[in-house]
């Protein structure tokens, strides 16, 4: 008899618990009003912030209808791999068809593959976006050059940051140029930033900075370019050479 | 019962009933004990994450090199002085591994590059959890022992914090929150003792409320009160939810307790003239560079301007106009200390500045507010409020004394045990999220509690927490050989008159001489070594730009002859660096066949023109300052000085030392010497 009763009482804890663990599946549905036809970016892609930290500009996708009209009402998901978190993970779009979300990156450094889905009347649309995080080291190779390089080699200006590209002869490549700096060993970013320009037959326009910045520093912008790179940087691999 | 006794004494017998039986059985219950030891090492969960690591390498090209440097077994990192035994090593087996950075899959993959090596700093000490620990669990997830468990990645800054009490360029996070800190007055009513010794003091600089009511109406007082930032979006004054009876009361009490200043408000208003432009107003206000430091909203709500001052983009709703004109004039009448300089403008200047600040306001703002007279008690009510809300931590006001030991002390909050804390329902039980739980909701945390909300985005919040977790026991009581002291304001102050005029113009709010002031502006300590006394005397009486690309300027200030020569004197005589001997340097005219030897080095050889403008018709560079008339500015020992070391003369400058040689530097200075200000003579009388 009191077996039975035990039994029962533990059949019944197992449901309670089948019940809790399935409740916040159910909780997160929204109810779609519309559906879409096509997901596209309106902003928020292609941003670099530091591993683990809420990107600063947040991500925002729009839904269209067949005719391009942005649709109010669509639900949006968004996916990424393990460790990026979105608030919120989904939404429904605004009146201007935009659904926002904010992106923190997780702890490995490199490039997010992440999506945006809306479902659609026969297929799930799906948009890919691409973010990138900073590890230590290429967090500082962006600050130091945002104090030192960033003046000559971002054409964009800034109130607080007037960009002296227009001025120069020789143009200096932007840090993300990888068709340019990839092909570039790391040897040779680190022998034109320590020894200037005319240390690989470049412009004198370019000054050494190998006794203004610590090689720890050189470094570090050199780790920060390979991150930032488009299309991204492959390292060359090991190097097999006669002993 | 009976049948139990008679069961047990038959198993008495049938396993110790001689002693051949009794010998055997002890064995065998000795081996199965023996063997539990290496059973229990051999299933444990190091055990399979080593084998992982095993099995990983053994496919990859460098496997013989990865597993020669593999050591089986528990991994120990022990460093008595930091406090810290980790064992996080046993699992994580290829953080040392620069071939492993491609892994995927944790717990192999190499750290990223930090600046220290892990062997001499161990793990716990930035991403805290328990190092001991042999298992994930416990290592990561633990909250025994009242220490957390593994920091969330978007704190880590602490960890830097703990030693570095200086501000490091790769840690922005931390260095913003202990400006913070400082900047919205936590300091003021929370102690907070850093580990180099220094109590932190607030740099908000809350103005006094002892004259108020010559500044302000009850009005204002009141809608301020209700919300800062509806007033201001930048005042980093807390918002204190107030009800409407309780503002208006507070603004009895400050009202009936203010003390009128002579001056601030019987002072007649200089009208504006009448055939004076429009636009004036808004000219001077550019001119004089108040945007420096004061901010305005734009049209499209963004801020405009710089955070050292108050913002202005409402200042007409809240300033009486004969308070405004007596500050204008000489804000150091209403506040001696105030970081605002004492611009001496004309008469006719301060009425136009008047009028066009007060225009700056909207006619909404505090439209609604209907205060009626208040009651002796309301006022009674108001003076309790001020004493329990803490207002004279900040602020002075008459007859209420600045509260001691107002709020908890910080000095150890990065190790506050667990059990200690209260947690919302929903929380996270660890000490991250309760600190930034009770930032961003201070009063949910239990009734009556006085902490009032900041108005901070989630990025300031992190920043703040960061700033406190890194304030720790480790912190306080590590070695002293460890700590890496921070900069600390120096209580340099000039003598003399020349004294007396550079806190009159308050020339430290942007410059900083002797390791006291800000750095908005150039460090100024060896100021007399660099320029020459002509140059300098004309720089004071009519600042021209010497970097056209900066949008903060050294404003004019109407300075007498008198005062110019005084400052000027006092400039060339005090402020020489050590470093510099005039009579060694290189003569200030020197053969053509050096200047023209100069000019080649200028623009081939350095390459000068990417930053600098030595010729206007040539050069674009504008990074660097205008050199068109530096021969008639710079001294030659100092052109001289910069070009061998820059750093060494003003640390932290963007010009490269570039290691020029002693004789490629005189021939440079032979060069920029040439570049005179052509109307040099006739513009100094």
């Amino acid at each position: 008899m009191t077996r039975r009763s035990v039994a029962f009482a533990v059949l019944l804890l197992m449901g309670a618990v089948a019940g809790c663990k399935r409740q916040p599946a159910s909780s997160s549905a929204l109810k779609p009003t519309a559906v879409g036809a096509a997901i596209v970016e309106s902003s928020g892609g292609k941003q670099v912030g530091p591993t683990g930290m809420e990107l600063a500009d947040p991500l925002v996708v729009q839904v269209n209808d067949d005719q391009g009209n942005a649709l109010t009402g669509a639900l949006v998901e968004f996916h990424g791999p393990a460790g990026v978190r979105f608030n919120p993970a989904a939404v429904l779009t605004d009146s201007n068809g935009e659904a926002t979300t904010a992106v923190t990156l997780g702890a490995i450094t490199g490039r997010y593959q992440l999506t945006a889905t809306t479902p659609g009347k026969s297929q799930t649309f799906t948009l890919p976006i691409v973010e990138t995080a900073l590890g230590y080291q290429q967090e500082l190779g962006y600050i130091v050059a945002d104090k030192y390089c960033s003046r000559c080699h971002n054409p964009e200006s800034s109130a607080e940051q007037v960009s002296n590209y227009d001025n120069l002869e020789v143009k200096p490549h932007r840090f993300n140029d990888g068709a340019t700096l990839n092909k570039m060993s790391d040897a040779d970013l680190t022998a034109i930033i320590q020894h200037g320009g005319p240390a690989l037959n470049r412009s004198a326009l370019m000054p050494p900075y190998g006794n203004t910045l610590s090689p720890a520093d050189v470094a570090a912008i050199v780790a920060y370019i390979r991150a930032v790179a488009v299309p991204p940087y492959q390292s060359a691999g090991t190097v097999y050479g006669q002993k | 019962m009976k049948a139990i006794k008679n069961y047990l004494s038959s198993l008495w017998r049938a396993l110790f009933g001689d002693t051949m039986r009794a010998f055997g059985v002890v064995s065998v219950v000795l081996l199965i004990a023996l063997a539990i030891a290496p059973a229990k090492d051999h299933f444990s969960q190091w055990h399979s994450y080593q084998n992982g690591y095993l099995s990983l390498i053994r496919d990859r090209s460098d496997a013989v090199s990865l597993r020669r440097r593999f050591t089986p077994g528990i991994q120990q990192i022990w460093l008595p002085e930091l406090g810290v035994v980790d064992r996080c090593a046993t699992c994580h087996l290829g953080l040392k591994e620069a071939s492993l950075a491609d892994v995927a899959i944790q717990p192999y993959r190499k750290h990223p590059v930090i600046p220290h090596p892990l062997d001499s700093y161990g793990c716990v000490i930035c991403h805290r959890g328990q190092g001991p620990a042999t298992t994930v669990v416990e290592a990561h997830y633990s909250q025994q022992a009242g220490v957390d468990p593994i920091l969330p990645d978007r704190y880590i800054g602490s960890g830097c914090g703990q030693c570095h009490q200086n501000e490091l360029t790769g840690t922005p996070q931390l260095n913003l929150g202990r400006k913070m800190l400082a900047q919205y007055g936590c300091v003021n009513c929370h102690t907070v003792k850093t580990p180099d010794g220094r109590i932190m003091k607030g740099t908000d600089d809350p103005p006094s409320l002892e004259h108020i009511a010559d500044k302000t109406t009850r009005e204002w007082i009141f809608s301020w009160l209700k919300d800062p930032q509806a007033y201001a979006v930048s005042a980093t004054m807390p918002n204190y939810n107030l009800s409407d009876a309780d503002a208006s009361d507070i603004s009895a009490f400050l009202m009936s307790s203010s003390t009128p200043r002579a001056g601030d408000n019987d002072a007649v208003l200089i009208p504006v003239a009448k055939n004076a432009d429009p636009t004036a107003g808004a000219s001077l206000y550019g001119e004089s560079f108040c945007a420096t430091c004061h901010a305005v909203q734009n049209g499209a709500g963004n801020l405009v301007g710089g955070d050292v001052g108050p913002e202005l983009t409402r200042i007409g709703n809240k300033a009486k106009p004969g308070w405004l004109q007596a500050w204008v004039e000489n804000p150091h009448t209403y506040n001696p200390n105030t970081l605002m300089p004492h611009y001496r403008f004309t008469p006719q200047q301060v009425a136009l500045l008047v009028s066009y600040l007060m225009n700056k306001s909207d006619s909404d703002y505090g439209a609604n507010v209907q205060l009626s007279a208040a009651t002796p008690a309301q006022i009674a009510h108001g003076r309790r409020l001020v004493a329990e809300l803490g207002c004279a931590a900040c602020h002075k006001i008459n007859g209420v004394g600045k509260p001691d030991n107002f709020a908890p002390d910080l000095s150890r909050i990065g190790s506050k045990p667990l059990a200690q804390l209260i947690f919302l329902p929903g929380m996270q039980h660890t000490l991250p999220s309760y600190i930034a739980g009770k930032i961003k909701q201070p009063q949910a945390f239990g009734p009556g509690l006085k902490m009032p909300v900041f108005a901070l985005t989630d990025l300031q919040r992190d920043a703040l927490t960061t700033a406190l977790l890194s304030l720790d026991d480790r912190s306080q009581t590590m070695p002293d050989k460890l700590r890496v002291a921070g900069f600390q304001q120096t209580d340099y102050e000039p003598a003399g008159q020349a004294g007396k005029l550079m806190q009159d113009l308050a020339c430290f709010s942007c410059h900083r001489i002797d390791g006291h002031g800000s750095d908005l502006a150039p460090d100024l300590s060896f100021e007399g070594s660099a320029v020459q006394r002509q140059w300098l005397d004309n720089f004071l009486k009519n600042p021209n730009t010497l970097r056209p690309a900066l949008t903060r300027r050294m404003p004019r200030f109407n300075l007498s002859d008198a005062d110019r020569k005084i400052l000027t004197d006092y400039i060339m005589v005090v402020y020489q660096s050590p470093n510099i001997d005039p009579e060694t340097a290189p003569p200030a005219v020197n053969p053509p066949a050096l200047v023209e030897h100069g000019r080649q080095l200028f623009y081939s050889k350095y390459a000068c023109q990417s930053c600098h403008i030595a010729n206007t018709k040539t050069d674009k560079g504008y990074i660097g300052p205008t050199l068109t008339q530096v021969g008639s500015r710079l001294n030659p020992a100092w052109i001289y000085a910069w070009l061998k070391d820059p750093q060494a003369l003003r640390p932290g400058t963007l010009e490269p030392n570039q290691k020029i040689s002693d004789d490629d530097a005189r021939a440079l200075t032979a060069f920029l010497m040439t570049l005179k200000n052509s109307g040099a003579q006739e513009t100094t009388r």
